[in-house]
């Protein structure tokens, strides 16, 4: 008997992120659709970024744990449409995030766009992301690196607390 | 899903494809080749981290055209079992990373010109490219605040730094020409509504870099004399070194796999 599509988006709920383990692959936002062609459960997944080494990694999570739950039939595929952005995350991933010490993304900034005179208002600095620190909630803080220690992150620090913190970029 | 475009005949679409693809795997590599030598940590893993995204973008580009020639050959195969004549890469992608500012200046001119390409890939009438760009602009589009960003404080930077930028400028600017010439292949892409003719990015592009480099205190030189071939699989001698690298495990032990 085929179990629930229900049933399997609660398995992967329990799938943490590899780099960010303190978030789940649902909470993440990263699996687009579950269902059955037939007697195949089809997984889909959508990249966070393009050349995310966690990617494989995923996979094989995905994989592994459906199979831990009796699914012997199992097919994954890649879509990039509608493309992932930070805003696909959940709201209680943004608090997982917060309470790990990441500051999770601003949410209006996963939308880029605007003309030509936004684009060089934000290219040559007039335009700043306020960004708070998770630890002490202080927004005086400071980019230290667009990007941190995952390709999903960028580098920051708090002049109120003095600590450095990761800050899950916008895309 | 259909993604193969009706449109076009594809070995015009294959070739526009190599083009969109070695242009992202050579600069990819480029960039790959500061990790563990970068002036500080944090530019060391934004490199990386630049270079990861542009090889993760050329899988997309290269599979697609591995699809569209439909001859046996996916990503790797194109990636690493050509030789430099058949690679599509524009000239400048391939230039030496030179010090820090060279290879920041490079990356700025590039990202500039890739954020108004992909811009306009969007509404690209094969889905499967406008899919593409909608997915590597998000990343060329944070590549390029990052670049803008540095080019401005190394440029308006130090007596040191200002010239390390202008030097550079002044070394890169004869290979941004090639970004914007028209060929064949270019034309009927464009006929078929596939993408934009690149003459047609021009003006936005110039816009973006006037605007940084004014800010950088740099002066955009006047000559409009370009290099080309690249496009056409005509290189330097650059690209052969970074090939000898870059395809040295396929080329000593042919078809190693993890
Ligand atoms: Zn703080």
């Amino acid at each position: 008997m085929q179990v629930s599509t229900d049933t399997v988006w609660q398995w992967l709920s329990e799938v943490p992120d590899p780099e960010i383990p303190v978030i789940s692959l649902t909470d993440l936002g990263i699996i687009r659709d579950v269902s059955w062609d037939e007697d195949t459960l089809v997984v889909t997944v959508t990249p966070t970024y393009t050349g995310c080494p966690a990617t494989s990694v995923i996979n094989l999570d995905i994989e592994t744990k459906l199979r831990s739950c009796g699914i012997d039939d199992l097919r994954l595929e890649q879509k990039l449409t509608p493309a992932w952005t930070t805003d696909w995350l959940t709201a209680e991933g943004r608090e997982k995030l917060r309470q790990y010490g990441i500051a999770p993304p601003a949410e209006e900034q996963a939308q880029r766009g605007g003309g030509t005179d936004a684009r060089v208002a934000r290219l040559t600095g007039l335009k700043n992301l306020v960004v708070a620190c998770p630890r002490c909630g202080s927004q005086n803080t400071e980019k230290i690196s667009q990007f941190g220690s995952t390709p999903c992150k960028a580098a920051y620090r708090c002049r109120a607390c003095l600590e450095p913190f990761d800050y899950f970029k916008c895309h | 899903m259909v993604t193969r475009s009706e449109h076009i005949a594809s070995d015009i679409l294959f070739e526009w494809l190599l083009r969109r693809g070695d242009t992202a795997l050579i600069l990819g590599h480029r960039v790959s080749e500061w990790c563990g030598h970068a002036p500080v940590l944090e530019e060391d893993i934004a490199l990386a981290n630049i270079a990861l995204d542009l090889i993760g973008q050329s899988r997309l580009w290269l599979g697609y055209a591995g699809e569209v020639e439909d001859k046996g050959r996916g990503e790797n195969e194109l990636a690493y079992l050509r030789d430099a004549w058949h690679f599509r890469n524009v000239l400048l992608a391939e230039q030496p990373n030179g010090d820090f500012g060279n290879t920041l200046m490079r990356q700025f001119l590039i990202d500039a010109w890739q954020d108004a390409l992909l811009e306009a890939l969007k509404s690209s009438a094969d889905e499967r490219i406008a899919e593409i760009a909608v997915k590597a602009g998000k990343e060329v589009a944070y590549h390029l605040d990052r670049s803008s960003d540095l080019v401005i404080r190394l440029g308006d930077g130090t007596p040191e730094s200002h010239r390390r930028m202008q030097d550079a400028l002044d070394t890169l600017w004869p290979y941004v020409g090639e970004m914007f010439v028209a060929d064949a292949v270019d034309e009927a892409m464009a006929e078929a509504g596939l993408a934009p003719d690149p003459q047609t990015l021009k003006p936005g592009w110039e816009e973006t870099v006037a605007a940084v480099f004014k800010q950088a205190t740099l002066t955009q030189p006047q000559s409009d004399f370009a290099h080309k071939g690249g496009l056409t699989g005509r290189h330097s001698e650059h690209l052969g070194h970074l090939l000898s690298e870059m395809q040295f495990l396929q080329r000593a032990y042919p078809g190693a796999t993890w």
